[in-house]
């Protein structure tokens, strides 16, 4: 199988057409992630390379928010991965798509796959399963890849301009991109005990130790409380069934 | 060896890099051996969540008082309009315009 055969020119075309209006949505996080990588001092070099090699949005912005010149760089990966971890659901639910492509193709297709290209091209794909390739993602992410290294690139020259972060209630912003992430995140009642059991933990971390220890150590509570809770739920199911 | 690789940053963008990349391409290559049910897979889909909890709490309480009304304000934006966007205009807007009155 050819290389053209998964990324068509026309399959990459209409994936890009597809994502243009998420991409301009896109382009305002892009915006507000340059201005606050300028406001940590960080240089445009070095926010490129994490929009080339890394282009994760909620990853990048937590990097820039942990960073510090004399920060712990093994704190601030693990965090930053622990929120990436869905992408190894999402690469798993991309299986269908993939199926029976070589291996060089998958490697070549998954690197632009984010939360919202791979949301379009799975709404297209639950429409019309054969119509699909590889390039559709591709093109996907590629489109999505231009508004955000041009919108974060504007921020960033901006940021320089700007007055102080605090003034504008920038240093909030993080604060509230996560919380409204977390909030799209919520899966029903199901999550109040893990939450409750995150959010105090992180807190009482936080105030207790230096650094940003708090985040591993109350996603590890929160994580062991929600597996915790599935296991006895599925038990109590197995009962009932014996019963 | 070069400074430019005993940059911390260089070391943490080459890291999340590497592990990110390999998150995306080992979650398809690993498709069937991923597990799909039970208790570890609904703690792993959840996790991403409550990392983003543990970030924010923090944050929220540092701000005292201010910090709960921005929350809140942010909370309601976000389940209102379901765009992190405007979210975060309207959280980063109740800070900037507190502050403009002179509180916090």
């Amino acid at each position: 199988m050819r290389f053209r055969d998964s990324f068509s020119p026309a399959s990459l075309w209409q994936g890009a057409r597809d994502n243009l209006g998420i991409g301009v949505a896109v382009s305002g996080y892009g915006a507000v992630f340059g201005v606050l990588v300028a406001g940590k001092g960080i240089s445009l070099a070095a926010m490129e390379a994490m929009n080339l090699f890394i282009f994760a949005g909620a990853s990048q912005f937590i990097m820039v928010e942990m960073w510090h010149p004399r920060a712990v760089a093994a704190e601030i990966i693990l965090a930053a991965l622990i929120v990436n971890l869905r992408y190894m659901l999402i690469g798993a639910s991309l299986r269908p798509l993939f199926l029976g492509r070589p291996f060089a193709h998958k490697a070549a297709g998954m690197h632009l796959v984010a939360d919202e290209n791979w949301a379009v091209t799975m709404n297209a794909h639950a429409r019309d399963p054969d119509a699909l390739s590889p390039g559709h993602l591709l093109g996907g992410g590629l489109c999505l890849a231009a508004f955000w290294h041009a919108s974060s690139i504007a921020g960033h020259a901006l940021g320089g301009v700007l007055p102080a972060p605090e003034v504008l209630g920038l240093d909030f912003a993080f604060t509230a991109v996560f919380l409204a992430l977390a909030i799209g995140l919520w899966k029903g009642r199901g999550d109040v005990l893990p939450w409750l059991v995150t959010g105090v933990t992180a807190w009482a971390a936080a105030a207790l130790l230096p650094g940003k220890w708090y985040v591993l150590i109350a996603a590890v509570a929160g994580f062991a409380v929600t597996v915790a809770l599935h296991a006895r739920r599925r038990s109590l199911e197995e009962c009932r069934a014996d019963a | 060896m070069p400074e430019i690789l005993l940059d911390p940053l260089v070391l943490i963008i080459a890291g999340v890099a590497v592990g990110t990349y390999a998150l995306r391409l080992g979650g398809l290559l690993l498709a069937d051996r991923l597990p799909r049910k039970g208790a570890i897979a609904a703690g792993l889909e959840r996790l991403p969540g409550i990392v983003l909890l543990a970030l924010v709490v923090p944050a929220v309480t540092d701000l005292g008082l201010l910090g709960i009304v921005a929350a809140t304000a942010t909370a309601a934006a976000a389940i209102l309009s379901r765009s992190p966007l405007l979210a975060m205009v309207v959280g980063a807007g109740v800070v900037a315009g507190a502050r403009a009155l002179g509180w916090g």
